[in-house]
């Protein structure tokens, strides 16, 4: 059995939701554990952080000095280090709380906010070590967790989902709730992989998966102002899940700000 | 006469509990000096990242708070924000929320029952070792964990933070055809159900009595989920905006989660609490199971918190059940609402027990102030208690090994959520 892939879960700052993409999986569990040894997985009892590993599956962000060391342990003993969700890829939700202290001081003091992001207490993985991949959402689903491991044990690249919602949504010939409801729908600069949920459900997209390549977040918070929409609201559409991630925090800083003509 | 020693046992990492968290032991002379539940997970201050968002925004932000029970963080919340803009959200969404609720149930107690405690009573390590062994009792266990899971998806999507939920009601009501094939799947669930009372209650449980106090929700006749008054066995009885008179929080140096303590005591939710004051509201089938498990009411070994669990999933099942069996698509998945400022209060229960929400809301629907008392703080004093107990009752003079897993295994009971800690009192920001 010694020549089984090992892998391992890692956990940071996070709420367990994405580990449960793992034990979620029923019956897939079980068919997972017979083509790898699963040797660090703690919320599922395997707890041997420092064994070195084929895959490692990150979740939560970096948050305390500690996290930095031991991501730094991880990465060294791994060949292929794989984010799992939001808060591994972009600092999460609760990356909010960088932005306080941007907004408040780094908007009026400093020309260049993200170097001031650069030392905020919650981050993504990538910002520390060098990520393999990464798998976006929140959460990431089972079938996204699978498919890695699938084409990594394949040892072929794995496929990067990073088109937009938008389409999802007319494959499945949704209604578009921004066009029929006037609703401020994040479709257009949100990446696909969550199935279009939200508008399937009559609401408007809040971006959870992070940005779709190529975003044009100018153009899409010009058409929420159409719809009606406060500046402070339209921030607010870009800084909630993934307000690290690059493309939705420059949006978001720009409209946070106080209008200046 | 056992020799006496002096042992200090660290466990850094916790297995099989949801979060991160360690326990430190400290053994002098035969007798415990210091005990010490630390629970180390990075505090993400969700109190303070609520603060300004839209009131409708919460549901999907509290949901992060926990992705074992983002419904649960759903629920109290548009309560606490119903309650606050006097929104009666009508019987249909109230009924379907109770359906909702019993998804997380199933889901998280049959995750818990499964994978985190099961493997304990077969000197396994996890879930995969056991399925060796004992492959239809963990075969029944991930059904139950996927019909949860589905209940969730049905309103919600997908089952960790499902986006169905707003203020006022649903986004969404699921179509009859959706409905008459969950019922299918609940009306087989139900024996399956049932025989995981019997499989819990027939392990090898500790005896083990302590004494303590059990605080749920109780609400006319139902079985707790979704509302009720806050009730104790030690003469509580009020209605959820007083919990701040009679509980109050504190901070512990080695935890960065609160100890919440009722009039000063340590206090235990959750399962075995809910039935140790709600056994009268369980549906008679569900009770002829607990019955015949010979458990006597009220129960004193927290150790028999595992056939709780079994017996709500039982509840759950059978709740759900019977409340889709009525259902019909309504005119309007929710009402509309109108903002009042002012505070608003919630009060629910996860599957780990009591989850309390205030939320103070400005006259633009922003919120001012958010404050979140989730169960594991709650419980986490209650632990330290039992811990206590319960290892100088196991025997100080057993291995240090024994002793870890005897350790473990209390903190089993509670299935702690140490994620759930959102709390933070000292926060140190590093700046270089």
């Amino acid at each position: 059995m010694a020549d089984k892939p090992r892998i391992a879960v890692h956990k940071f700052a996070s709420c367990d939701g994405c580990q449960l993409a793992f034990l979620n999986l029923g019956e897939d569990l079980l068919r997972l554990a017979q083509l790898v040894e699963i040797v660090h997985f703690a919320e599922a009892g395997a707890v041997h952080p420092d064994m070195p590993v084929d895959i490692a599956f990150i979740e939560g962000s970096v948050s305390t000095p500690e996290d930095i060391e031991r991501i730094q342990r991880i990465r060294h003993n791994s060949k292929f280090l794989v984010t799992i969700g939001a808060c591994a890829t972009s600092g999460g939700v609760q990356a909010l709380r960088n932005l306080a202290h941007s907004q408040q001081w780094v908007a009026s003091i400093y020309a260049k906010p993200e170097y001031i992001r650069s030392l905020a207490t919650s981050t993504a993985i990538a910002q520390h070590v060098n990520v393999d991949l990464e798998l976006w959402g929140c959460p990431v689903s089972g079938h996204q967790v699978l498919a890695a491991v699938r084409a990594l044990l394949f040892g072929v690249a794995p496929v990067e989902l990073n088109e937009k919602v938008c389409l999802e949504c007319k494959r499945r010939q949704t209604v578009c709730v921004m066009v029929a409801k006037g609703a401020p729908c994040l479709g257009p600069v949100t990446r696909t992989g969550c199935g279009a949920l939200c508008p399937q459900f009559g609401r408007d997209c809040y971006a959870c998966y992070g940005p779709a390549e190529n975003p044009n977040t100018e153009s899409l918070a010009r058409r929420f102002e159409g719809l009606g929409l406060l500046p402070e609201a339209i921030a607010r559409r870009f800084l909630f899940i993934n307000s690290g991630a690059p493309a939705f925090h420059g949006a978001g800083v720009r409209w946070s700000k106080p209008p200046h003509g | 006469m056992a020799e006496r020693r002096d042992i200090s046992i660290q466990v850094p990492v916790l297995a099989r509990v949801e979060g991160e968290g360690a326990l430190e032991l400290r053994v002098h002379n035969g007798a415990i000096e210091d005990l010490k539940l630390r629970i180390f997970e990075p505090p993400r201050m969700f109190e303070k990242l609520l603060e300004g968002r839209d009131y409708s925004e919460v549901p999907d932000m509290v949901a992060r708070i926990c992705g074992i029970c983002p419904v649960a963080y759903q629920m109290s919340a548009v309560q606490a924000i119903e309650n606050l803009f006097r929104v009666e959200p009508g019987p249909w969404v109230s009924a379907m929320r109770r359906v909702l609720y019993c998804g997380e149930w199933i889901q998280s107690h049959s995750l818990h029952i499964h994978m985190l405690a099961a493997p304990d009573f077969f000197g396994c390590s996890s879930v995969v070792e056991l399925a060796r062994t004992h492959a239809a009792e963990v075969r029944r266990g991930l059904t139950l964990q996927a019909l949860g899971n589905d209940i969730i998806r049905l309103f919600g999507g997908r089952s960790v933070h499902p986006v169905g939920v707003r203020v006022g009601g649903f986004h969404r009501a699921p179509a009859m055809a959706e409905v008459h094939a969950l019922r299918a799947q609940l009306r087989a669930a139900l024996p399956q159900a049932e025989a995981l009372v019997h499989w819990t209650a027939s392990l090898d449980l500790p005896e083990s009595e302590q004494e303590f106090t059990s605080v749920a929700l109780r609400h006319s006749g139902e079985y707790p989920l979704t509302r009720g008054r806050l009730v104790s066995d030690s003469k509580l009885d009020i209605s959820v905006d007083r919990f701040e008179a009679h509980f109050t929080e504190q901070q512990v140096p080695h935890s960065t989660a609160l100890h919440c303590l009722h009039d000063g005591r340590p206090y235990l939710v959750g399962p075995l609490a809910r039935l140790n004051l709600n056994r009268d509201c369980l549906p008679a089938p569900v009770r002829a199971a607990l019955d015949s498990t010979g458990i006597r009411f009220p129960c004193r070994n927290m150790h028999y918190s595992i056939v709780a669990r079994a017996v709500e999933i039982y509840f759950a099942v059978h709740e759900a059940l019977r409340l889709l069996e009525a259902y019909s698509e309504p005119d309007s998945p929710f009402v509309e609402v109108q903002i009042r400022a002012g505070a608003g209060f919630g009060c629910t229960e996860a599957p780990r027990g009591t989850l309390w929400h205030r939320y103070d809301v400005a006259t633009d629907g922003s919120v001012a102030r958010a404050r979140i008392v989730p169960p594991t703080s709650q419980n986490q004093a209650r632990i330290e208690a039992d811990l206590r107990q319960a290892l100088q009752a196991y025997g100080l003079e057993h291995e240090d090994a024994a002793l870890r897993r005897r350790g473990e295994r209390v903190i089993r009971n509670y299935d702690p959520c140490i994620s759930c800690a959102t709390h933070f009192l000292d926060l140190r920001v590093m700046r270089s």
